[in-house]
C-alpha cells in the first residue's frame, strides 16, 4: 500500500493527509479528513448521496479520486451551517419535511446549494431536471422539491414557468 | 466496491502523458472524467495497473471554433455544452443533446472525448460525432492520427484507438446556417442510458432538403448511420408524410439489440419515434 502526502481544502480548512491514490474523494473526506456529513450509497455514481462542491460544480465525490481534488476548493455538508445558524436551504428541509432518514440529505443539499447559488434564475422544470440527479429511497421527493422551490424563492431564485 | 490499488500519474503536458502511455500501453488507463471507468473499477471490472490521470493538463482544455470544424480538447466537460458554444446549428444542437447526458453532477466532471473513448453503444455524443461526421485526433510518440467517426466506432466499447495513444481531441464540422438539427432519446427513467435515440442533420434550401443525415445509437454494438433513410428526405420538403417514411426506414434498416429492456420490434418501435421527433424538432428550431 502506497500512500502519498496531500493537502486537501475542504469549507476553507486545509487538511494535510496521507492517501491511496485508489482512495475515492468521499472515502478520503470520511476517514481521512474525518468529515463524516458525505454520505455513501451505491459507490458508483447513481445515488448522487456522496454529492459535494468541488470548484464550484456539484460532483460525485465517489467518482473522483481524492489525490485528484488536490489544489481544489471542496465544500461539504459540514461547511453549510453557520455555527448552529443553517443555511437558509438546511432551514427551509427543517421546515419543509424535506428529509425522513436522512441519508441522501447531505447530497441532495449540496446539490441544491449550487442550483441556488448560480446566476441563473429556477423554474419548476430546471428544479425537477437538477433534482432528478439524486434518489432518495424513502422516495420524500416532493417534500425535498417543495423545500428547494420554498429556499429559492425566499432567495429571489424563483421564477414561475411560462404557461403550457 | 473500491478499486483496486494503481500507479498514479498526473502529468501537465500532453507529451508526459503519451510517454507514460509510450511506456505503460497495455497496463495504463487514461483517466479523463472518470465518470465511466471510476465506477468500473469500483466494480473491479476493470483493474488498470496504472492511471494516467490527463486532469491537469491544461493545453487540452480547449473548445473553439477553427475555420471549418469546432475543436474540442479532451478536458472539455460535458457541461461546457450547456450554453451554446458556438452561434448556429452545431451549438444549439449540442446544447439540446448535452442535457441528455446522464445528470448535472456527472456533466461537470464528464468530457466529451472520454465518451467518445469509452464509446458506450448509448452515448450521445457518439451518435452526434458519427451523424455530424466527426475527425478524431489519436496522438502517441510517434505522432497524430486523424480517424473518421467512421472508423472510430469498431464495437461495443472498442475504438480505433491503440494501447499507446490518446484522444486529444475531436472536429467537429461547423455546420452553417442552412443546416437544422434535431436529437430525440427515450429512456424509462431520466438520466438513464437511452433505449434508442436519433440525431438527425438536415440542409434545408428554398424549402427543400437538400442533404440529410440520420444517426441512430443505442440499438446495437456501436452507433450506426440510417443512409437509407435520410436518402429518402433528399429533395422532399419537410412534413409529416416524409418523416413517417423516413421513420419506417430507419426502423428496418439494422439488427436490433435485444436485452432485458428492450424486444427487437419495441426497439424498432422506438426508433420510429425518435427519428420522427427529431425530424420535428430540426425543422422547429
Amino acid at each position: 500500500m502506497t500512500t502519498q502526502r496531500i493537502t486537501l481544502t475542504v469549507n476553507g480548512m486545509t487538511h494535510a493527509i496521507e492517501v491511496e491514490p485508489r482512495r475515492t474523494l468521499a472515502d478520503t473526506l470520511r476517514d481521512q479528513c474525518g468529515l463524516t456529513g458525505t454520505h455513501l450509497g451505491c459507490e458508483h455514481g447513481v445515488c448522487g448521496a456522496c454529492t459535494v462542491i468541488v470548484d464550484n460544480q456539484p460532483v460525485r465525490s465517489c467518482l473522483m479520486f481524492g489525490i485528484q481534488a488536490e489544489g481544489r476548493s471542496i465544500r461539504t455538508v459540514e461547511g453549510l451551517a453557520d455555527g448552529a445558524t443553517l443555511s437558509p436551504l438546511q432551514q427551509s428541509f427543517w421546515d419543509h419535511h424535506g428529509l425522513q432518514c436522512g441519508f441522501c440529505t447531505p447530497g441532495f443539499l449540496m446539490l441544491a446549494t449550487w442550483l441556488l447559488e448560480r446566476e441563473t434564475p429556477i423554474d419548476e422544470a430546471e428544479l425537477r431536471h437538477v433534482l432528478s440527479s439524486n434518489l432518495c429511497r424513502c422516495t420524500g421527493y416532493q417534500n425535498i422539491l417543495k423545500a428547494v422551490r420554498e429556499a429559492a424563492k425566499g432567495l429571489g431564485k424563483w421564477v414561475e414557468s411560462a404557461p403550457a | 466496491m473500491k478499486p483496486a490499488a494503481f500507479d498514479y500519474h498526473a502529468p501537465l503536458t500532453p507529451e508526459a502523458a503519451l510517454a507514460l502511455l509510450a511506456t505503460h500501453g497495455e497496463d495504463g488507463k487514461v483517466l479523463a472524467g472518470g465518470q465511466s471507468l471510476v465506477p468500473t473499477m469500483a466494480f473491479r471490472l476493470a483493474r488498470p495497473a496504472v492511471l494516467i490521470d490527463i486532469n491537469r493538463i491544461e493545453a487540452l482544455n480547449f473548445c473553439r471554433p477553427e475555420g471549418e470544424v469546432l475543436r474540442v480538447g479532451a478536458l472539455t466537460r460535458h457541461a461546457r455544452f450547456e450554453t451554446p458554444v458556438v452561434t448556429g446549428p452545431l451549438g444549439l444542437l449540442l446544447a439540446d443533446v448535452v442535457r441528455n447526458i446522464a445528470h448535472t453532477p456527472i456533466r461537470s466532471r464528464g468530457t466529451m472525448c472520454g465518451s467518445l473513448a469509452h464509446a458506450d453503444p448509448a452515448s450521445e455524443w457518439c451518435c452526434t460525432a458519427l451523424t455530424l461526421g466527426a475527425t478524431l485526433v489519436a496522438a502517441s510518440t510517434a505522432g497524430e492520427r486523424l480517424i473518421t467517426a467512421g472508423d472510430w466506432f469498431q464495437s461495443i466499447f472498442t475504438t480505433a484507438l491503440q494501447p499507446n495513444e490518446l484522444l486529444t481531441e475531436v472536429r467537429l464540422p461547423m455546420l452553417g446556417s442552412g443546416w437544422r438539427c434535431g436529437f430525440s432519446e427515450f429512456n424509462r427513467r431520466a438520466g438513464d442510458f437511452a433505449l434508442a435515440m436519433a440525431v438527425v442533420a438536415l440542409q434545408v434550401e428554398g424549402g427543400v432538403i437538400r442533404e440529410a443525415r440520420i444517426g441512430l445509437g443505442g440499438v446495437g454494438a456501436t452507433p450506426i448511420l440510417a443512409a437509407e433513410a435520410a436518402a429518402l428526405l433528399v429533395g422532399q420538403s419537410p412534413g409529416e408524410v416524409v418523416w413517417s417514411e423516413a421513420a419506417e426506414r430507419a426502423a428496418t434498416c439494422f439488427e436490433p439489440t435485444e436485452d432485458i429492456n428492450a424486444t427487437p420490434e419495441y426497439r424498432r418501435d422506438l426508433v420510429r419515434a425518435v427519428v420522427k421527433r427529431a425530424l420535428r424538432k430540426a425543422v422547429a428550431t
